[in-house]
């Protein structure tokens, strides 16, 4: 490898050699995201309940997953877990990235739902509602749209995040650049081409947060 | 209606109703007034079980209500109530924000809560305004939508948290006007107010409040031109 020159010239001829890698590092990453949304949101509610019991599974699961890397998360799912059941690569790296992100969205979600008036949930109350409905009718739609900026960021990093997957054998980018790389010796330009790949998925993701953004403004403001 | 027996409330060591006993006839328009910090907000959320009162007891309707009790959620369908900041909420239209309760709460059919959003919104002078979002209308307007809101459930008693506090002073003659026009039609209210006008207009009875006491009561008349507590005297001379 070292006596071969950079050649830069052949990186737009291997683009479609990764077309299907790319999907899967979609699919990781949409699938790791809706998983995370959902895990978040129940930590989140359970975290901001006033019963301890119900507040303390949430903390511990926030405590070990922000505490520790995810790289170790995935290696223990993929590595240790499969000692009892048979989890097959992909979802290791689903189950490992949506878990990882749950416990940052449900920081997101709490901090949405703690930042809505408290008079927008007295209102809610002196209508007759009960805190269920208080919370799903009217704290929850105002608290998602708080929280879409920072969930946003949160998409882009569990996006480049799940090139840690090419750790537990999926082939999604990073794996195949390396594969692809290896082969051909020509690792640095595989690289670059995968990079081109994040730079323009996260892009796209950021322009689609933005547009979302924008579109729930309408309504906002104090009142 | 309502009767309040004893209440006693703390924040923390700080003692802010003392032994408060109040009670509220149908039809009764009642205002509270005080100095900031004499417990009369706290007093007005009590009754809404918003804020815990640690002692004493609350009627309504001859039953008394347990503040640990499952069934809160189902007094205060009885009990409207006014925000000193509106507290609409944001992300629904004027219209939605009336239609709120009645559709999620008394279960009301959409058609049915629409027609009487409508109604209710007429009757605050908005009916132009059921589409727009609460963002793209004045203090005043809100208000009244909050009025309107409230009126939806078509509780048995409305509670006022200084409802027009928070209003630029052009504002205010528009929510007190549809305030004066409820309580002639016999709405049963209580009113926390800094506004004498109101007091002395729409009033059947004035209780001055002062360190999380009942110092007097009685009606306009007598609490505005002769008050006997000396305290009430000394509020008065400095607001009137």
């Amino acid at each position: 490898m070292i006596d071969i020159p950079w050649d830069f010239t052949v990186i737009p001829s291997y683009f479609p050699r990764f077309y299907g890698a790319a999907w899967l590092t979609l699919q990781i990453t949409v699938l790791g995201i809706l998983l995370g949304l959902v895990l978040g949101l129940i930590t989140a509610l359970m975290r901001i309940s006033r019963s301890k019991i119900i507040q303390g599974p949430a903390l511990f699961y926030i405590w070990i997953i922000r505490g520790t890397p995810l790289l170790l998360q995935l290696f223990i799912i993929y590595f240790g877990l499969v000692e009892f059941v048979d989890i097959p690569r992909l979802t290791s790296a689903v189950i490992g990235l949506g878990v990882h992100n749950g416990a940052y969205m449900a920081e997101i979600f709490r901090g949405a739902i703690q930042s809505i008036d408290r008079g927008q949930k007295e209102a809610a109350y002196s209508l007759g509602m009960t805190k269920t409905k208080a919370m799903r009718r009217i704290i929850l739609p105002q608290a998602f749209k708080r929280s879409v900026p920072p969930l946003g960021n949160q998409f882009i990093i569990a996006l480049k995040d799940s090139s840690l997957a090419s750790a537990v054998s999926v082939r999604e980018l990073l794996l195949t650049a390396r594969q692809i790389g290896s082969s051909t010796m020509m690792m640095l330009e595989m690289f670059v081409v995968v990079g081109v790949y994040y730079l323009l998925m996260t892009s796209v993701l950021t322009v689609l947060v933005g547009k979302l953004e924008k579109r729930l403004k309408v309504s906002d403001r104090r009142s | 209606m309502i009767q309040v027996k004893k209440l006693n409330k703390w924040f923390g060591k700080l003692h802010v109703l003392k032994d408060v006993d109040i009670s509220v006839k149908e039809k009764e328009v009642v205002v509270i007034i005080g100095a900031s910090g004499s417990g009369k907000s706290t007093l007005l959320r009590c009754i809404n079980f918003l804020e815990r009162a640690q002692k004493g007891q609350i009627f309504i309707e001859g039953k008394e209500v347990k503040p640990k009790g499952k069934d809160l959620h189902l007094i205060r369908q009885d009990v409207g109530m006014v925000f000193q900041h509106f507290n609409l909420f944001p992300h629904k239209t004027v219209l939605q924000n009336v239609i709120e309760g009645p559709t999620q709460v008394k279960k009301m059919p959409m058609s049915q809560a629409k027609e009487l959003g409508h109604e209710l919104l007429k009757k605050v002078g908005l009916e132009d305004k059921a589409n727009s979002y609460p963002s793209m209308i004045s203090g005043g307007q809100k208000q009244r939508v909050a009025i309107a809101r409230a009126l939806a459930m078509q509780p048995k008693v409305l509670l006022f948290d200084e409802p027009t506090s928070a209003l630029d002073p052009e504002l205010v003659g528009e929510v007190l006007v549809v305030m004066d026009d409820l309580a002639k039609e016999g709405m049963t209210m209580v009113v926390v107010t800094h506004e004498m006008w109101f007091a002395k207009e729409a009033a059947d009875r004035v209780i001055y409040m002062d360190a999380g006491r009942i110092i007097e009561e009685g009606t306009p008349e007598k609490i505005f031109s002769k008050p006997e507590n000396e305290r009430t005297q000394a509020f008065l001379k400095q607001i009137l």
